[in-house]
């Protein structure tokens, strides 16, 4: 047998991207794709950054690829609509050295705010796009698309998806490849994109597209399976491997490169078998293109929505189902929550209190929406909080409600900055609460200009957000401690009563990242009245006993003490360490 | 071999990753093509998680759906039940019998469910107490690695296949109290239905 190591998708296509003499990784972070970026600086011989944003990301690999190196550009599908600025633009200019874009989608919505299916951008950019169906093929179609990308003049998309992201499977290695690089040499008409010069590379794009057109239908990696001929499968992805399993005696059509599409190839495969069908997630993307080939074609019982199963495509070709056991019933759900210790939580039960509307933003802190914290009404996208609280006070407030915007360190840095400076430029009066917990924390913990520290490890200068906010124009800008209840609650007054626009820079490490010494809090049981009000702070430490009185799991517990800041009654003092703790209870 | 189908099943930061992790790279080392799926992102943050791990001559879907699973493993008990839907009829059913009670029933807002064990009682399931054996191995940490062992005892690899695997996967400080926690976890379920 031969070698083979257990890898993930964003793994082999990381791997993918060194082997094909990838240089530089740009990237910002989102759930599927983080782990790409992660895994490709780890190569050898490689720079990797983490940009503030995906439009960044996008334009320093312009940058790189200008000056003759290859670059590997990662993201969610949401980040996609941030870089899709320089996306349209770059599909005129072309590339020199190739230029490749991870777009990861997550169907199904696992830890996203919207399902996208990125196939669409691939034709609407008018930029070829590979989607590949395990790890193995995240590794391959990874390398091809650098090649594609330098023979045809075009940066090339990689889709994945969460399937193919996050999961692992076996993958050969091959050998990385040094790629030599020319002299720079300035070429305006390819580069600037003045109208004149835009409308020679508009020709230039659509003669590309065919010459891909011609090149997808001679590819090798586009694959017909002939099983028996009486249903024929057109499907591509991790979509494949489930058709394979669930139609195994089906002809399929597996297509790699979803744009542009090989109509040649697919007409022959059409051809080929008595019933022909397309199986895809998401978006009708190849249907409605098949339907403007005029081709006839049966379109199984699947949902356009959410992920499907091996099952789900069996059935819909009219298997029975399988015999299941019986659901139980009235489960409690089981939804992520804030940590213990978790600096944002003090912050939202102050803005409940103070029975502020909150316009939230992408990051852990969004689960401050979550009961019984409950203080959230809006989430949009990066950066969308400022904006909306401006909004909010354009259509006249909320009542008596004061309204705040709340956003964490590396989403104000991605897309908060322009939010805050309309704010000043426009006279709002909002108020904004940077949640700032040093880390790109939902991801998994990444670094941003806030950190004072780079992907590859080194020192950063870190970003002096309140000079920042200073320098934007906001007066009024106030730095404390989250955990420091009594001076945070002053701030969020301060910052409210304010006549003009506001910050509060809510500053304290992600609770995950500091190593806790801190000896648990206890609850003494005589004095605790019942009343509730820390159960309010919804910690996974706390819970209810059967008498109402507060319980205190000494396992989970870190000690942040928010829970005696908010008990009225001085009933949870600093317990015993968790090993001795069974006697204090 | 026709593919078998393994689902982990527990709460976010119980180890369910590494579990899944582990038995993927024994079913390679041990010929077999193989695939695992797992979602993570918000779910780390305390909430239900799953690993699916899927090994045979060749696998095509990461993942499985309900009434498809040959082992399921719940590393706590409201997600076995959570979960059960999953097990195929006859399939083998292993219970960490520990709660971690969900936020809503923390908060008081919702009941904890009643009549979970003995219902899963019912579906002939192994039940063992994985923190204790953990603890006896030398830390309560190792909790998945006693889980690990008891699965493995209907799992068609060799003890030290597992091992190595084990040993090459945890940090180099923590390998001896592992690898007594897998022990532990297997005998456990060898010796008749748990602890």
């Amino acid at each position: 047998m031969l070698d083979r190591t257990l890898l993930s998708g964003n793994e082999a296509v990381a791997r993918g991207a060194w082997e094909a003499g990838a240089e530089v990784g740009l990237g910002y972070p989102g759930t599927p794709s983080t782990e790409v970026l992660e895994a490709f600086a780890k190569m050898p011989g490689v720079r990797a950054e983490w940009s503030p944003n995906e439009k960044v990301a996008l334009e320093v690999a312009a940058g790189v690829s200008l000056g003759g190196a290859r670059s590997l550009v990662t993201m969610k599908h949401v980040g996609l609509n941030v870089a899709a600025d320089p996306l349209f633009t770059l599909a005129y200019t072309g590339v020199t050295g190739g230029l490749v874009l991870l777009v990861a989608d997550d169907p199904g919505m696992h830890s996203s705010q919207n399902e996208q299916d990125t196939r669409n951008y691939a034709a609407f950019a008018r930029v070829p796009l590979l989607e590949p169906a395990d790890s193995q093929e995240a590794l391959e179609f990874t390398r091809r698309a650098f090649e594609i990308s330098e023979r045809f003049d075009t940066p090339v998309i990689v889709r994945s998806t969460i399937r193919i992201s996050h999961s692992k499977g076996l993958v050969e290695l091959g050998e990385g490849v040094e790629q030599a690089r020319a002299a720079y040499e300035s070429r305006p008409a390819k580069y600037v994109m003045l109208p004149g010069n835009a409308k020679k590379r508009r020709v230039d794009l659509d003669l590309r597209l065919d010459a891909l057109t011609e090149y997808a239908e001679d590819l090798d990696l586009n694959r017909m399976e002939m099983v028996e001929t009486s249903l024929g499968v057109i499907c591509a992805g991790v979509t494949y491997e489930y058709v394979r399993e669930a139609l195994p005696d089906a002809s399929v059509l597996k297509l790699a490169q979803l744009y542009p599409l090989p109509e040649r190839l697919i007409r022959e495969f059409a051809s080929r078998v008595e019933r022909l069908a397309v199986v895809e997630e998401l978006d009708p993307y190849l249907t409605s293109n098949m339907r403007r080939m005029g081709l006839a074609m049966e379109e199984p019982p699947l949902p356009r929505m959410g992920e499907y199963t091996p099952r789900m495509i069996a059935e819909a070709f009219g298997a029975a189902p399988l015999p299941l056991r019986e659901a139980f019933e009235d489960l409690p759900p089981r939804p992520p929550m804030l940590c213990p210790g978790c600096p944002h939580r003090g912050v939202f039960y102050l803005l409940r209190e103070m029975g502020a509307v909150v316009t939230g933003d992408i990051g852990c802190y969004t689960l401050g929406a979550l009961p019984p914290l409950s203080t959230m009404d809006s989430c949009v996208c990066m950066g969308a909080s400022i904006g909306m609280a401006h909004g909010l006070e354009l259509a006249g407030g909320a009542g008596d409600r004061p309204v705040v915007a709340v956003i964490g360190d590396s989403t104000f840095a991605h897309s908060g900055l322009t939010g805050l400076m309309n704010a000043v430029y426009n006279g709002s009066r909002t108020t904004t609460v940077i949640l700032d917990n040093r880390i790109t924390a939902m991801t998994g913990h990444q670094d941003n200009p806030f950190t004072g520290r780079t992907l590859m490890g080194e020192p950063a200068p870190e970003m002096d957000v309140e000079a920042v906010c200073r320098g934007l124009g906001v007066e009024q800008v106030t730095v404390i401690d989250p955990l420091n209840l009594k001076r945070t609650k002053r701030a969020l007054r301060e910052a409210i009563e304010h006549d003009g626009p506001s910050v509060v820079v809510a500053r304290r490490p992600c609770a995950l990242l500091v190593k806790n010494d801190k000896p648990p809090m206890a609850v003494k049981t005589d004095e605790c009245t019942a009343c509730g009000v820390c159960i309010g702070l919804g910690c996974p430490a706390l819970s209810k006993a059967r008498s109402g009185k507060a319980v205190i799991d000494a396992t989970l517990c870190v000690g942040c003490a928010q829970c005696a800041a908010v008990c009225g009654y001085r009933a949870i003092a600093v317990g015993a360490p968790a090993c001795e703790a069974g006697e204090t209870l | 071999m026709s593919t078998t189908s393994v689902l982990l099943v527990g709460v976010g930061g119980q180890g369910t990753i590494l579990a899944g992790d582990v038995l993927a790279k024994v079913a390679a080392a041990s010929g077999l093509d193989v695939k695992l799926s797992e979602v993570h992102g918000m779910s780390q943050r305390g909430g239900s998680v799953d690993t699916m791990v899927r090994f045979g001559d060749r696998v095509y879907s990461p993942v499985v759906s309900r009434g498809e699973v040959d082992h399921l493993a719940a590393f706590e008990i409201i997600e076995a039940a959570r979960w059960l839907q999953y097990l195929r009829p006859g399939g083998r059913l292993l219970v960490d019998r520990r709660t971690i009670a969900p936020l809503g029933v923390l908060t008081g807002a919702l009941p904890l469910p009643v009549g979970v064990e003995a219902a899963l009682f019912g579906e002939d399931a192994v039940f063992i107490d994985a923190e204790p054996l953990a603890c006896r191995a030398g830390s309560p940490r190792s909790a998945n690695v006693v889980l690990l062992g008891a699965l493995s005892a209907g799992l068609p690899f060799a003890v030290e296949t597992w091992r190595d695997v084990i040993a090459g996967r945890v940090p180099p400080k923590t390998a001896d109290e592992n690898l007594a926690a897998f022990d532990l976890g297997r005998k456990a379920c060898l010796e008749g239905g748990g602890v």
